[in-house]
């Protein structure tokens, strides 16, 4: 909404500077997003006195006239002009040779240059209002006030400053500058002057001429009608044209320009019909019929649903109630009477139909907000009074008001104990009475707690006593209001451990060097497809959204794993080295008429050459191994015990894969993603993934570690090297060697396949820490402890020791 | 006598003088042999004394032979440790490390910028009291606006363009992505009674065109705080702390009218400005780019919790009030970092994303 300063001033008196109103009226909520100044670009233009007009000296050239101009006493500048108003005396708005203007007969921005008009060279130009900017008049030269000072820059005389508003949808009566005064008034303490309304009524009465009949009182409360004839239809005056263009509406013609102007004045969207194109002098609201259709102004043929509310004549439908009139009962030049409609339309409605045909108009935008029914027959006398001022119009007298149910003046009861209670402070009654007032409320104050507040018509968004907590506290001024620090209990402590568990992996996985990334929740289903195998994606298809921004975010994600290695492929390139890069975040698991299962999971992925001492990469691929290393790292922050199985996944090599589980519960994935998954995304190097499903996990995380005492007996380190079938894994030796009663920890620390072992074998070796928790344990003891472990390794593994 | 008193003497000073020129271990021990020997020649003198009949001269030879060995023995290790100490620093002069060449490379990992930013904000509100709670990112239309307040027709449905869930339940789609945080206003109070004080982070999604400060996921922070009078003075307050715990003890705020249907009264915060200091242009003249020359950053949206919203989940809201507050992590992320479009944030550049 914008609100040319001017015209606001027309109903209330403007006593701040406009930047300090426009900080008062956006503290109040009424915010101010821009304040537009007019006349900036008349950089150059300057008021200039005609002091003769003599004819051209072509005598053939009856049309063009010699204006000699004068800007002071030594500067004079003599123009070739060619509007027939120009005259001795005028003061005008003078552009000199390079100054940039509108163009008047194209409308594009152009900078002057020196012409010869007619074999006269013409030093300058005397503009008129289009050229300016500031209406489509380019009949003539803008004539300007004679107290203009001669000089000056034009912008002093005509500059005009808009506010330019960002309303909050509850104010639709903001959406006028009468409303905008009001707030104003209250704010700098002014009195509103309301427009007058008073007009003659010359004609025949209404009735009797005009029926209305509302079909759907439902979609509209409230229909007023008023007849204006014998009008000419032309151009709109100056004035109205400014107003209109300031505010940031084109003008089209008088009786248009006034109903657009009493809109933006009163917030009241009214149409004018020709009288001519309504059939039997009816207007019937009501539901578009099936299938119904109807070509409104802007020349588009809509189909309408039964649900939208038209505006028909006696044989078919003649406007969209609330949004556009159709272009049969359009207002033209042969226009000679118009039937103004003023009406009250169900919010609710209009935005409907509005969506449906993706279509918002000044109109339905004021409607969608909530207009109160008391308005329309005061814009439509206020809309009759200027059609009769301005078109040469005959009102008929009286209108058509039909309100079937006619609404209560809205009453709200405020005690001054909640006023208290939700500002914290007690406001003295006089106060409160005073700002409620300058609003426009009636405010009645009862001792010794109570007010009766009656809400005047166009404040529909005010209901319950809060709402009047607002107004106070907003004109008061928030800043006003004292700021104090939450007493009073503490809520009892609820514990959050899967929030814990995840800030713990988070960390853990920073630590040890991976770098967290974000990626958007939402993918594509052909990224998916890359990383979960068909059967995957056909059991559990993704949930999709209806209406995605663009084709590369339409499915909610089921794995992370497709967006990290996008990332990933976006990074590689810049990153010679080892990348390790890892995400937390939710996926979203489709359920029957629920929400999706909605996941906490870790992705991890590491690829790319490992660092030297210098940081260098080194010729050695970083690959399972690392990612287990730091999966490893992350568990045992946890001090959670894990085990890793064979298996196969869709997205990963066989063989290099292995599930993650702890007791008995599968809790994430790990393994060397498959050639064919990297190709897809344009890697070309190894990577390792890893992931997790913290859901699943935190059953198993203990809050705080088991603690053990430490020993007081030494232990006893012995190496044991065994050679194994090399399909035995590791862990199982492990297993067996950690069951001895003197074992207390078991670490492997070398692998070795080839020509030293037989084929199909390996060898494996282990650092085993005996220990005694009873006694010092001698070398001995350990000795013959490990001979019993290679033992049982013969002949359980078909182990073989290794010297 | 006198012959053997100065015989001492002249070994003596003449081992003082061979000492000096033992520069290294060898050359010391091989003095150390050569005078206080088993066979050295102080050793011999002493050994010699027994021969020599007359006691008093006997005992007077022995003490200036003991004195001499002493003093011998006091040069030798001080020359011991000399040459010990010279042998040391040629040693370390020549091991010397190049202390500017860089340590080992250590891989260096981070937090994503939001998710430090996350954590310093939820930090602020969980000194004051507040506890952590999440809810769903993909919510029913119930909770993102109904009974916030937003009917189906309402016209503030505009101000949270949504992306829809393609699900379809008795002829419309109640599913959605959740397009605030706060729909856990809703869920934490039919779960608890007050006293509430509550903050939810979590990702928010719009129906948005990205551009410099707009993004189509974001990361919200949803505060509730219920009580038997809680009123809007403890929301500034409560809000101001926040702030400068985040921008900076000397912060100002400023709340100004603002609406949102499930507060009432509704209100934004701001703050100063701390690039320009509140004056809308930086120390050499030129215009304040953060602030937009206002002054003022807007930092997050709060109200009263509307009373329909506290009957509604079975509050008696004569007796209790309170005040919810949402803001945006991403802007107080590029606030804070000075980072110029929000879209760097999830396009997870490592050059980027490694300053942090
Ligand atoms: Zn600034």
């Amino acid at each position: 909404m914008r609100v040319p300063l001017n015209w606001l001033a027309d109903y209330v008196d403007i006593v701040l500077p406009p930047e300090e109103l426009a900080r008062r009226l956006t503290m109040a909520g009424v915010e101010v997003g821009d304040i537009m100044r007019s006349g900036e670009e008349w950089e150059g233009i300057r008021v200039a006195e005609v002091v003769k007009v003599d004819p051209h000296p072509d005598p053939e050239v009856e049309r063009l006239r010699l204006a000699t101009v004068e800007l002071d006493e030594d500067e004079r500048h003599t123009v070739v002009c060619g509007a027939p108003n120009i005259a001795p005396g005028q003061k005008v708005a003078f552009a000199g040779i390079g100054t940039r203007l509108i163009d008047g007969r194209t409308g594009e921005p152009t900078v002057l240059k020196a012409a010869r008009k007619r074999g006269v060279e013409s030093a300058g130009m005397v503009l008129s209002e289009k050229e300016l900017g500031i209406s489509e008049q380019h009949e003539g030269i803008l004539v300007l006030p004679d107290e203009a000072e001669v000089g000056a820059p034009l912008s002093s005389v005509l500059g005009e400053t808009v506010f330019d508003l960002d309303l909050t949808p509850n104010r639709g009566d903001l959406l006028s500058v009468l409303g905008v005064a009001r707030e104003v008034a209250a704010l700098s303490g002014g009195q509103v002057r309301d427009p007058s309304i008073e007009h003659a009524a010359e004609g025949k009465p209404i009735k009797g001429r005009v029926a209305v009949q509302i079909a759907a009182p439902d979609l509209c409360p409230r229909y007023v009608a008023a007849l204006v004839e014998n009008i000419k239809v032309t151009e709109s005056p100056s004035w109205l044209q400014e107003r209109l263009l300031a505010a940031g509406l084109r003008p089209i013609n008088n009786v248009v320009d006034v109903t657009n102007y009493v809109m933006l004045e009163m917030g009241q969207p009214l149409h004018a019909f020709d009288f001519a194109g309504l059939r039997g002098g009816k207007i019937i609201v009501r539901r578009a019929g099936p299938g119904e259709t109807l070509t409104l102004l802007d020349g588009t043929r809509r189909e309408m649903t039964a649900d939208m509310l038209v505006i028909a004549d006696a044989q078919e439908a003649r406007a969209l109630a609330g949004l556009m009139g159709g272009s049969e009962s359009e207002v033209t030049e042969r226009t000679t009477a118009v039937l103004l409609e003023s009406a009250n339309f169900s919010p609710a409605g209009i935005r409907r139909t509005s969506q449906a045909l993706k279509a918002r108009t000044d109109a339905s935008i004021r409607f969608e907000k909530g207009l109160s029914p008391r308005l329309p027959p005061i814009a439509a006398q206020r809309a009759t009074k200027l059609l009769v001022e301005i078109c040469g119009g005959h009102a008929a007298e009286g209108m058509i008001d039909v309100y079937p149910v006619k609404e209560k003046e809205a009453r709200v009861d405020l005690t001054q104990e909640r006023l208290h209670r939700v500002l914290g402070v007690e406001l003295p009654a006089t106060k409160v009475r005073r700002v409620l007032e300058s609003l426009g409320f009636g405010c009645r104050w009862v001792p010794p707690d109570r007010y009766i507040v009656r809400v005047p018509y166009w404040r529909t968004d005010v209901k319950i006593p809060d709402d009047l907590v607002e107004e106070v506290a907003r004109i008061v001024g928030y800043d006003q209001l004292p700021t104090t620090l939450l007493s009073g209990e503490i809520p009892a402590f609820s514990p959050q451990p899967l929030l814990r568990l995840r800030e713990t992996v988070r960390d853990a996985l920073a630590a040890a060097g991976m770098q967290e990334v974000i990626n958007y929740s939402l993918t594509t289903r052909e990224a998916l497809a890359k990383v979960l195998g068909p059967e995957e994606l056909a059991i559990n298809p993704p949930l999709r959204v209806a209406n995605p921004m663009s084709r590369e975010y339409d499915y909610c994600r089921p794995t992370l794993r497709a967006s990290l290695l996008e990332c990933l492929a976006k990074n590689v390139r810049s990153q010679p080295g080892m990348l390790s890069l890892y995400e937390v975040g939710r996926v979203y698991l489709p359920r029957d008429r629920e929400l999706p299962r909605e996941i906490e999971s870790v992705c991890g992925l590491v690829t790319g050459r490992r660092p030297d001492r210098w940081g260098q990469p080194t010729e050695d691929e970083a690959g399972f191994y690392d990612a287990k290393g730091l999966l490893e790292n992350a568990l045992d922050q946890l001090h959670l015990q894990a085990h890793y199985e064979d298996t196969i996944d869709y997205a990963f090599l066989p063989g290099r894969t292995a599930e993650v589980r702890t007791a008995g519960e599968r809790i994430g994935l790990i393994g060397q993603l498959h050639p064919r998954v990297t190709g897809a995304f344009g890697i070309k190097a190894d990577v390792a993934m890893f992931e997790l499903d913290l859901d699943a996990l935190l059953p198993h995380v203990s809050s705080v570690p088991h603690y053990q005492p430490v020993s007081p007996y030494p232990s006893v380190e012995q190496d044991l090297a065994i050679i194994l079938p090399e399909e035995v894994p590791a862990a199982r030796a492990v297993q067996i060697i950690k069951s001895f009663k003197l074992v207390r920890d078991v670490r492997p620390f070398d692998e070795y396949k080839g020509t030293q072992v037989p084929r199909g074998h390996k060898s494996l070796a282990f650092a085993v820490s005996f220990h005694n928790p009873a006694g010092t344990l001698t070398d001995e003891q350990a000795g013959r402890e490990r001979g019993r472990i290679i033992e049982r390794l013969k002949r359980e593994l078909g182990a073989e020791p290794r010297s | 006598m006198t012959s053997l008193l100065d015989t001492i003497s002249e070994i003596e000073q003449s081992a003082i003088g061979e000492l000096k020129s033992a520069s290294d271990q060898s050359a010391l021990e091989a003095w150390h042999i050569r005078y206080l020997g088993r066979k050295g020649k102080l050793t011999q003198v002493l050994r010699s004394l027994a021969g020599v009949a007359n006691l008093d001269e006997r005992r007077a030879g022995g003490q200036r032979a003991n004195v001499a060995k002493e003093r011998l023995e006091a040069a030798y290790s001080e020359q011991r440790s000399q040459i010990e100490e010279q042998r040391l620093s040629s040693v370390i002069a020549g091991e010397r490390l190049d202390v500017t060449l860089p340590g080992i490379a250590v891989p260096r990992g981070r937090l994503h910028p939001v998710t430090q930013t996350m954590r310093d904000v939820l930090a602020a509100f969980v000194s004051m009291g507040f506890q952590v709670a999440e809810g769903p990112e993909i919510e029913w239309d119930h909770y993102n606006f109904e009974a916030l307040r937003i009917p189906a027709e309402h016209p503030a449905r505009d101000m949270w363009d949504t992306l829809w869930i393609d699900y379809e339940q008795d002829g419309r789609r109640p599913m959605l992505m959740r397009t605030h945080t706060s729909p856990n206003q809703i869920r934490i109070m039919e779960k608890t009674r007050p006293p509430v004080r509550v903050v939810v982070p979590g990702k928010c999604y719009r129906f948005e065109a990205t551009d410099p400060t707009h993004e189509w996921m974001m990361q919200q922070v949803e505060g509730l705080a219920v009580d038997d009078g809680i009123s809007m003075a403890d929301l500034k307050g409560s809000l101001t702390d926040f702030a400068r715990r985040i921008f900076g003890p000397e912060r100002r705020t400023a709340f100004r009218c603002d609406y949102f249907p499930f507060v009432e009264p509704g209100m934004e915060m701001r703050i100063d400005c701390f690039i320009c200091r509140g004056e809308g242009r930086l120390e050499d003249g030129r215009p304040c780019r953060t602030c937009h020359q206002t002054g003022w950053i807007e930092i997050l949206g709060a109200g009263m919790v509307h009373p329909e919203i506290l009957e509604n989940v079975g509050y008696d809201s004569g007796r209790y009030t309170g005040f919810a507050f949402g803001l945006g992590i991403e802007r107080i992320a590029l606030l804070r970092y000075g980072i110029e479009d929000i879209r760097h944030l999830y396009a997870n550049d490592l050059r980027f994303l490694e300053q942090f």
